[in-house]
Formats: C-alpha cells, sequence, structure tokens
C-alpha cells in the first residue's frame, strides 16, 4: 500500500473511470499537454488521446454547455474549471439549462463540473473562493466535496456514474497536504448524499467539511488534550443533498452543534443546516446553533488579511470551549 | 399526392434536387405552420392559451425550408429551434396536437405541463428545444455534434439564433468552441429585424450577420430568408459541407417578424408602412405559392387541396386535446433528479 495524496487520489478515480468507461471524457483549459494547471489530468492526453482530452478555448459557458449537449447523447463528460472561481462565467448554463433539463424536458444530463476551489494558500480574491451556496440553491445539481484521499477518489468515480449534474468541489490546499493509504486495485466509490463520522465524541458535535474538516479536527485533538472535551466530527462530504439523517443523528447524540465552514457566513450553508436541525431535532438542543465561518468579506491577499478572514483552528477551539460550557 | 399537375415540358428544372412531391411537402409545412399558428391565436383569444403566444408570421419561410435540407428520422440529422421556429419543429415530425398541448400546459403535453411553447425535445428523432436564456444553445449544439464526432457518426447539427440572441456571450463562446473543433454544424442567423422591440442598430454595429462570424473562420453568408427555396438549397449544401467535414457554417437569413414579440405586444414601436410593405410584397408563403404556380410545379387546386387537409388536421388536432386535463398540482415535485424520484412534499401542505 503506498500513501496517495489527495489530488492523486482524485486523478487514480478519474484515470480508472477512463479506463472503464469510454464514454467518459474530459474538457477544459490546459487540461491536454499541460496536464492541467494543478496537474490532475497529467499524462491523460498521451493516455487517452486528444478526443478524449480536449483543450477548450477560455469559455467556461462553452465548456458546461458542451458538456451537456454530449451528456444529452449518452457521453459522460468531466469538465474541469481552471479554478472553481471561474464556474460564474456558466452559473447560467449551469444553473438554468443544465440543472432544469430533466425536469423541464426529461433530457438526462450526466455531468461533472469539477475544479479546484478554497482559500489559505494566499491566492486572493479570484483564486480562493468557495461557490458552494451559489449552486446549493438550485433544485437539479448535486454537489460533493471530499475532505479525504479516499473521498476525493471515491467522489470523483461516484460523481461519474452518477445520473445527475454533479458539481465535484475540490480543495486546492488539500491537495498534496492530504496522504492517505489506499490499497491498490479495491474499488472505491463514495456514495453520493451520505456524510461520514470522522471523529467520535459525546459533549458537542462539529458539523463541516472540506478543508476546516481537518481544522475542526485538529480543534478537537486540542480540546481534548487541554479541555477533556469528547468532540464529535462530521464530514458531510455531500453538500447537495444534504445527509439530514446523520446530521440529526449526531445532534441527538451531542446536543451541541457548532457548524464550521470556510465560505462566508450570510447566506452560507451553516445557515440551512440551522433550520433543519432547528426543524427536525429542536426539543434536543442543550444550546444555540453556532456557526464558524469567514468574515463577510471578498477574500483578501495578504497573508495577515487572508489569516484574519478566514476562520483559524484557534477560532474553533474558542468557539467550541465557549458552547460546551453554555 | 395527387399529379393532376405534373410538370410540363415548359416548366423550368425544379431546384436544389428537390422533386415535385417534397415541392409539395415544403408547402404543406408552410400551410400547416400558419394555420397551426391561426388557431393558437384563436385559442389565445379564449384565454385557453396559457401565457405568451409567440408568432413565426412572416419567418415560416426560413424556418421550413431550412430544416427541410436535413435528413430526418431516428438518429439522424439534429436541429435546435427557437421558440419562432415552429415550423422547423413540424418539419422534424412533431405533431400539431403536441404544439397544442404545449400551449395549453396539458397533462399529456410533451413536457407534462412543466414548459411552454416549442420548449422540448426529442433526443431520438433529433430535436431540442431551446431555453429562454438566449445562445444558450450554441454550446449544447456544439456539445451534441462533438459527440458525433467523437463516434464518428456522419450526422450534423442546425441551430438558430436571432439577431439579438447574436448580442450575447454563450452564443460566441459556443460557436468559437465549435468552429476551433470543426464541428459539423450549421447555424442559421435570423435577421428578423426586431428583438423584442430593439432593432438592429441598436444591437450590433455592422451591417450583416454574416460580418459578426467570419472573424471565427468559418463560412458565412446572408440568403433571402424568405424565398424558401434559396434558404433549403443554401441550408443543403452547408449540411452536406458539414457532414464532410467542413466544419461550421453560417447562413444568415433575412426576413421580417410581423406580428409583436408575443401576442401582447402591439408592435407600436414598428413602422406601419414598412410592415405593411412586407406583408404585401414580401410574404415567404405568398412568393413560394406564385413560384409554385408560374412554374407550372403545381396548380391552384394541388395547393387548395393541401390548405384542406391541413385545415382538418389542425381541427381534429385541437378536438383532440382542447378538454384534456392540466397536470395534477403533486406530479410536480417528481424527477428534479434521476435518483431521488421526487422532492419531498413539504409539512405545511399537510397541516
Amino acid at each position: 500500500m503506498a500513501d496517495v495524496t489527495y489530488l492523486e487520489a482524485l486523478r487514480q478515480g478519474l484515470w480508472e473511470e477512463m479506463e472503464r468507461d469510454d464514454r467518459v471524457f474530459i474538457l477544459g483549459e490546459d487540461v491536454g499537454i499541460y496536464g492541467g494547471a494543478f496537474k490532475v489530468t497529467e499524462g491523460f492526453v498521451k493516455r487517452f488521446g486528444e478526443a478524449r482530452v480536449i483543450d477548450t478555448p477560455i469559455s467556461e459557458a462553452a465548456i458546461v454547455g458542451a458538456a451537456a449537449g454530449a451528456a444529452h447523447m449518452g457521453m459522460r463528460p468531466v469538465a474541469e474549471m481552471q479554478f472553481i472561481d471561474f464556474i460564474s462565467c456558466a452559473y447560467d448554463m449551469l444553473t438554468n439549462y443544465v440543472a432544469t433539463a430533466r425536469y423541464r424536458a426529461g433530457l438526462p444530463t450526466p455531468l461533472v463540473v469539477r475544479g479546484p476551489c478554497g482559500g489559505y494558500v494566499r491566492g486572493g480574491p479570484f483564486h480562493s473562493q468557495n461557490v458552494e451556496a451559489a449552486f446549493f440553491h438550485t433544485p437539479g445539481l448535486k454537489i460533493v466535496y471530499p475532505a479525504t484521499a479516499r473521498d476525493a477518489k471515491g467522489l470523483i468515480k461516484a460523481s461519474i456514474r452518477d445520473d445527475d449534474p454533479v458539481i465535484y468541489l475540490e480543495h486546492k490546499w488539500l491537495y498534496r497536504r492530504i496522504k492517505e493509504q489506499l490499497p491498490e486495485g479495491e474499488e472505491v466509490v463514495t456514495p453520493i448524499g451520505e456524510a461520514r463520522l470522522a471523529r467520535e465524541g459525546g459533549d458537542l458535535s462539529i458539523i463541516s467539511y472540506g478543508a476546516t474538516l481537518w481544522k475542526s479536527l485538529e480543534a478537537a485533538e486540542q480540546l481534548a488534550r487541554d479541555d477533556g472535551l469528547a468532540v464529535e466530527v462530521l464530514d458531510l462530504r455531500t453538500l447537495l443533498p444534504l445527509d439530514d439523517a446523520a446530521i440529526m443523528r449526531t445532534v441527538k447524540h451531542t446536543n451541541k452543534v457548532l457548524i464550521v465552514h470556510e465560505d462566508t457566513r450570510t447566506g452560507g450553508l451553516a445557515g440551512e443546516i440551522a433550520a433543519r436541525i432547528n426543524e427536525q431535532a429542536f426539543e434536543w438542543l442543550d444550546g444555540p446553533i453556532m456557526r464558524v465561518t469567514a468574515h463577510d468579506v471578498p477574500l483578501p491577499y495578504a497573508p495577515t488579511l487572508e489569516d484574519f478572514v478566514l476562520p483559524q483552528t484557534e477560532d474553533i477551539v474558542k468557539a467550541a470551549r465557549w458552547l460546551a460550557a453554555y | 399526392m395527387a399529379s393532376r399537375s405534373a410538370p410540363t415540358t415548359q416548366s423550368p428544372p425544379i431546384p436544389a434536387g428537390l422533386s415535385r412531391d417534397q415541392l409539395l411537402q415544403v408547402y404543406r409545412y408552410l400551410r400547416l405552420t400558419r394555420t397551426l399558428e391561426e388557431r393558437l391565436t384563436a385559442l389565445y383569444r379564449q384565454t385557453k392559451v396559457v401565457g405568451g403566444l409567440f408568432r413565426s408570421l412572416g419567418q415560416e419561410g426560413e424556418s421550413v425550408g431550412s430544416a427541410f435540407a436535413l435528413e430526418r428520422g431516428q438518429h439522424r440529422d439534429f436541429l435546435s429551434p427557437l421558440t419562432r421556429n415552429l415550423g422547423a419543429m413540424l418539419v422534424m415530425g412533431v405533431e400539431p396536437v403536441q404544439i397544442l398541448r404545449q400551449y395549453m400546459a396539458k397533462a399529456g403535453s410533451p413536457t407534462q405541463g412543466r414548459e411552454m411553447n416549442i420548449h422540448f425535445g426529442d433526443l431520438e428523432r433529433g430535436y431540442l428545444g431551446q431555453i429562454s436564456h438566449l445562445g444558450d444553445m450554441i454550446p449544447v449544439m456544439a456539445g451534441i455534434t462533438l459527440t458525433f464526432k467523437m463516434r464518428g457518426e456522419p450526422r450534423v447539427g442546425l441551430v438558430y439564433i436571432g439577431d439579438g440572441g447574436m448580442s450575447t456571450g454563450a452564443f460566441h463562446e459556443g460557436i468559437n468552441f465549435a468552429a476551433v473543433q470543426r464541428l459539423p454544424l450549421v447555424v442559421i442567423g435570423e435577421y428578423n429585424h426586431w428583438a423584442y422591440s430593439t432593432p438592429p442598430a441598436r444591437q450590433f454595429a455592422v451591417t450583416r450577420l454574416a460580418d459578426r462570424v467570419k472573424g471565427y473562420g468559418i463560412p458565412a453568408i446572408t440568403v433571402d430568408g424568405n424565398d424558401v427555396l434559396a434558404v433549403y438549397e443554401a441550408t443543403k449544401d452547408a449540411v452536406e459541407r458539414a457532414r464532410g467535414g467542413k466544419g461550421v457554417h453560417f447562413i444568415e437569413v433575412t426576413t421580417y417578424r410581423r406580428k409583436g414579440h408575443a401576442e401582447h405586444d402591439d408592435q407600436h414601436y414598428v413602422p406601419k408602412e414598412e410592415l405593411e410593405r412586407w406583408a404585401r410584397e414580401n410574404d415567404p408563403i405568398d412568393r413560394y405559392v406564385k413560384r409554385l404556380v408560374d412554374s407550372g410545379w403545381a396548380d391552384d387546386a394541388d395547393l387548395k387541396d393541401i390548405d384542406e387537409r391541413v385545415g382538418v388536421e389542425i381541427d381534429e388536432s385541437t378536438d383532440a386535446c382542447e378538454g384534456e386535463p392540466l397536470p395534477a398540482p403533486d406530479s410536480s415535485l417528481t424527477a428534479v433528479y434521476a435518483r431521488p424520484g421526487a422532492a419531498p412534499r413539504l409539512w405545511f401542505r399537510d397541516l
């Protein structure tokens, strides 16, 4: 067994699906001979050829629209956004065309749009975004956001095999930072719609996903060591549809909930999760549902500014401590 | 078709390799389009049409002439119409009763009451209606024709865009991508003079739509859109070139939108004399009839026979669906996704 990075796991998942199913093809900017800005598709064009690894113009609407047309005709396109920040250029195509296709006209549109997202990398306002909330509000789309190498692989494979359009969000801060042993030859497929209990505990629940899942785990470790608190951590993995059952299970187990996400606060997913807990598990709560999120500003560039705006491990520790004492 | 007016030796040859039967088929589609729209107008005035009615009066020729140039049938050529390309939809095999059901939002309509007018498709029979966001179908049709190319299938896509829709980013992104990939796609640019109330001079700073796309490195021509056979001939040529691997082709068709954007629109912004001149001198069906008769390819009796059959077909289609029910309210919750199969019914509905 070899240690596999989050990025390599994603690459393996894509590669295996390309080998398994000749309907799968990749299109995006610089995905061919260059292998993608982060080298996710390195070596693909050599193995699968230019017909299945298509370098496109800088035209996100055309990339997603063409993927939709091909998906209607029975293909399984995987469209890369070079940085997920640029998915906004395809917002119309995704929300109006793709998301409604099955509902309004019975058109199957099994495609994946994937791309690197997230901050903590000094990328500035246009190379650090988290876009889940912009699409979370759109019926017809699915959204996955792996935090582990195993799920990076398992969710890309599940997304490609899914009969609905899936936005696959991959965190660039995790690309080479996270490693995991993945047995060679094992088929890793993570079911869409299922959260994962990342750490068990009885005092308090942290619900998170993506990069802040790791910061939450770090905080939980520190709270166990310094405060003797047993913190449970739920990794959502799929954001749309949310795994309500897993959310309510942890709420009913610990009775206190802290929701942590890297995205900005207003209109972020934490608000929806809090509303669902309120509706479905109100009487189980022993304290207010609290949120740790980014501040409501565009993400700035300078290290001092970015570090201040984004939620850090220390913020989660303090917030959890406050809630535990409530 | 009855052959009581078989071409005489004096008749000029029929252009573009068409047969006399095909000429009469084209006439039937033109008449069917106009008659169906006239019926829809009557239903609209009786408030039986749900929402708006979008007429193609004056543009039937380019819709029918272009679509008729495709190879039609299961898994053959593929067409994506705009709302005003009803004629093209009929040529592709859509039945008038389906259009009537769509406009009246019937449960049995192709979209089960979820979408309006000709916003629907049939992937097997090769047509795919637009969404309201103009330009979006260009990238989508690029993807469809990309699939033809990847699979080595000798199929061609045909997509329409208006003089207004050509201002969208999606149009330019899509046609450029298709051109770079040399996809088998023919784009019909409709110069119908009005984008809702906006005239061409406020939409672009060139004279011709064809000028706008020459920069993409594709052949672009302008054709008299109200000359049905000219549109057919130009499209046929482009379609066969595209099928032969020569990439994207653009055909500008000049025509005139003789009704408002939709039936609610009184066209007060349209010069009255201009409108009357197009109706009087440049109606595509009048011109086509004159050409058929003057050339001796058909006579009045042939055409009257078709008119009567079309009238009966529209009457029967209307009778067949007018009394049909609207969709059941909670059918609105299904098929947002392949899985899960339905969205949950919300709690307050059961209080």
